[in-house]
């Protein structure tokens, strides 16, 4: 992945006018997520989510704060957080995650002879495109749709945690809380001294530079 | 703090909360449930809330209900997409047809004063000839108001809410200049502003109900650009900071944390009330007339649950069309990527429109119209449409989103057709009141595909005139949710007439976006006020001639 923001980091603002002190609360407990924290899933359902959660959004670098996916799943499982509507063809979210890993632990069984999380990189892209696709060969897809499960349990769940957590601001350079301070400079190239400065190409330096003076 | 509001009610003992100030009260008058109220009115919304206000000011005796809680924006609401989500109807719902419809964020709201707590603020009239669109148009149904009427009634909810817009609007008829300024156009609007000069139609700043100035407790809007999660300065002219206060300081009382299950009716056929779940047991308020104003599956929820032996299909339901014709508004979009930096995430979402395919009919070979907006979806909306929409995962997903502040898009809002399978059913579920939880069922129809098309390959001519690369179509959104209780001027072909009072039931009403019998291609919130607004005017004379 490349540094397309250099030093540019979102906290940075935290005790700016950009955030009030509700949101200060909100991100500060988002932060104390314990990544090995795991109230719902069993031992098991545990490793198959971790493998997936690392193949739905790699994490090679290392960061300051690691997304806690895979502890961000096992929380909105445990806390049953829906989001208010449900595919008559899905079952609700407890038990469609509980058969979902399940199932995938079957399908690599069933096409490498391993669990999961035992396969490598490759071979997991390969199973989960195959769930994605609804190619599946284990039987315990009966229960639970794949495409279906693969789009609005996998893909939501795990995508909207990523994209809830400072890291994954930083790397897209998104502004993050704003409130009561918002924003002035609106039109096309325009950048407010407190947002992210991306390094086009020859102005790497002075991003870095510019991203070390957001506050 | 928020945790409070979710499961603490506030608006009791003589009190409400005061949205403009942190921990502050306002008085509010109490009514005791065996009063024999007025007016029982299910809902704040854009319908409820509207209504509460204006009858309370016409001295009528009102309790609104809603089930969501009441807050203080100032002191709420985080600047974080996850957490206020809090601001969602997210009881469960089953969805199937052809198409299933995502529920429960921009199309939901439980909260005192709605999902007008997160909308867009984008405040659209119809088009004159959609009121007719049978007659006129060929589609649809006819609705029984004459756009003239409605005309008045959209320029009093224009100012009521100080709606910032143009000084001229460049589609339909003549209507006066908006009330406050438009606000300044961010690189996403000057895109779709751009595309649209290159494909000579007409385009324009959108009016918005965020004051470009101030207004009152209203600070102007700062463009911090989290307007759909909820505004935490009070820029945005909600229902909860407009007409509630009005509806409070007129002697209204609102009950949070109130969910109504179930409606009650005498011998005689008229009702007598509402029971409504709050603080943990069942209550039932004495009322004279109940409005029902829940939203398109809410309503018809409720009233398909009240059905009794007299009513066995439901109260309101002669016509058997209760909980029929519900329709979402299509919104599919097209994006792409450009040079420039866009930063979409500045500002509120949708600062310019074209309405031009509302009020063009050449060259169209589908029934209805649509208009299109500029977007700026924060990230976790993005990245869901990225994944869920396009199927991207792993390192192509991370790839596709870092280029988020150089992403545009345009949007539609597109009006669907009224088709009697779309519907609203109970399961045998029951949610955590107890109450039959609702099937939502939903398929487009070949116009309503045409539609879609249409608008996809015009986006996308628009983006291609502005230089955007990368461009490709989000084809199965939908917002808004319509129908399933329409007006008209037959009891065999509608539920209520246009008045929004039922025809079965003479004290029994429906106000909110379940009576209408078309959608058009705009957003619906002015409407749903304005004809809030009717129907109190039409309550007033009514009562005055003895008629109630």
């Amino acid at each position: 992945m490349s540094d397309r923001y250099p030093g540019y980091d979102v906290m940075a603002k935290r005790r700016s006018m950009s955030w009030n002190d509700q949101t200060r609360a909100v991100i500060d407990a988002r932060l104390a997520i314990d990544p090995a924290a795991h109230r719902f899933f069993t031992e098991t359902e545990w490793q198959t989510l971790r493998a997936l959660c690392d193949r739905i959004v790699p994490q090679t670098i290392a960061r300051p704060h690691p997304v806690p996916l895979a502890a961000m799943i096992d929380e909105k499982a445990r806390a049953n957080l829906s989001e208010g509507y449900r595919y008559a063809e899905l079952p609700p979210l407890q038990q469609a995650w509980r058969l979902g890993l399940a199932a995938l632990d079957g399908e690599a069984q069933a096409r490498h002879g391993r669990r999961f999380h035992a396969l490598d990189g490759l071979e997991q892209d390969a199973v989960l495109t195959a769930v994605q696709q609804g190619n599946v060969r284990n039987p315990t897809w009966r229960e639970l749709p794949p495409k279906s499960f693969f789009k609005k349990r996998i893909l939501h769940d795990i995508v909207s945690a990523y994209y809830s957590h400072p890291t994954s601001w930083n790397e897209i350079g998104f502004g993050g809380p704003t409130g009561p301070r918002g924003y002035v400079r609106m039109s096309f190239d325009r950048r407010d001294p407190w947002e992210a400065s991306e390094a086009r190409p020859g102005r790497e330096a002075q991003a870095r530079r510019e991203n070390a003076r957001v506050g | 703090m928020s945790a409070d509001a979710k499961s603490t009610v506030r608006a009791i003992g003589g009190r409400a909360p005061d949205v403009f100030r942190r921990g502050n009260w306002v008085s509010m008058r109490h009514y005791a449930d065996d009063e024999d109220i007025d007016f029982a009115i299910v809902g704040t919304g854009a319908g409820g809330g509207t209504l509460a206000c204006k009858l309370a000011e016409y001295g009528f005796s009102v309790v609104a209900l809603d089930a969501g809680p009441y807050w203080r924006p100032l002191e709420d609401f985080a600047s974080d997409e996850q957490h206020q989500e809090k601001l969602y109807w997210t009881d469960e719902r089953i969805v199937d047809g052809d198409d299933p419809i995502q529920l429960g964020s921009n199309n939901s709201g439980k909260s005192v004063g709605g999902s007008t707590v997160h909308f867009a603020m984008v405040s659209l009239r119809f088009r004159p000839e959609w009121f007719k669109a049978r007659s006129k148009l060929g589609y649809g149904a006819d609705w029984p108001l004459d756009w003239r009427e409605m005309w008045r009634y959209y320029a009093e909810v224009e100012a009521a809410l100080q709606i910032s817009g143009p000084v001229t609007y460049p589609w339909g008829p003549k209507r006066p200049r908006y009330p406050y300024r438009p606000h300044d156009l961010n690189a996403a609007a000057l895109v779709l502003a751009q595309g649209a000069e290159a494909l000579g139609i007409q385009w324009t700043a959108t009016p918005l109900a965020t004051v470009s100035a101030p207004r009152g407790n209203s600070p102007p809007c700062v463009y911090r650009g989290m307007c759909v999660i909820g505004c935490s300065t009070n820029a945005k002219q909600s229902v909860l900071i407009t007409w509630l206060p009005r509806a409070l300081a007129a002697g209204a009382e609102i009950r949070d944390l109130a969910m109504v299950g179930r409606i009650e009716h005498n011998e005689a056929g008229r009702v007598t009330g509402v029971h409504y779940h709050r603080d943990g047991r069942w209550r039932f308020q004495r009322a004279r007339n109940v409005v029902v104003a829940g939203y398109a599956i809410e309503t018809p929820r409720l009233l398909l649950n009240s059905s009794t032996d007299r009513f066995p299909e439901g109260l309101a339901n002669s016509s058997g069309l209760v909980g029929k014709n519900l329709m979402v508004q299509a919104n599919q979009a097209v994006w792409g990527t450009m040079d420039h930096e866009i930063r979409g995430y500045k500002g509120p979402p949708s600062l310019a429109i074209t309405e031009h395919w509302n009020y063009a009919d050449d060259g169209k070979d589908f029934f209805g119209g649509y208009a299109y907006m500029s977007q700026g979806p924060l990230p976790m909306v993005w990245a869901g449409t990225q994944s869920t929409k396009r199927g991207l995962w792993g390192q192509s997903l991370l790839d596709e989103m870092e280029k988020y502040n150089h992403q545009v898009g345009l949007k539609i809002v597109g009006e669907c057709l009224p088709q009697e399978r779309n519907r609203v059913t109970l399961t045998n579920e029951r949610d955590q009141y107890g109450l039959p939880i609702p099937r939502v069922t939903y398929s487009y129809c070949d116009n309503d595909k045409a539609l879609i098309r249409h608008s996809l390959a015009f986006m996308r001519r628009s983006l291609e005139a502005v230089g955007a690369n990368d461009i490709w179509d989000e084809t199965d959104d939908t917002c808004h949710l319509n129908g399933t209780a329409r007006m008209g001027s037959d009891p065999t072909t509608s539920v209520v007439n246009a008045d929004c009072r039922s025809w079965d039931i003479p004290n029994l009403w429906i106000c909110d976006g379940s009576v209408f019998p078309t959608v058009g291609g705009v957003n619906p919130s002015l409407t749903i006020q304005a004809i809030a607004c009717r129907t109190a005017d039409r309550i007033k004379r009514l009562a005055a001639r003895g008629e109630l």
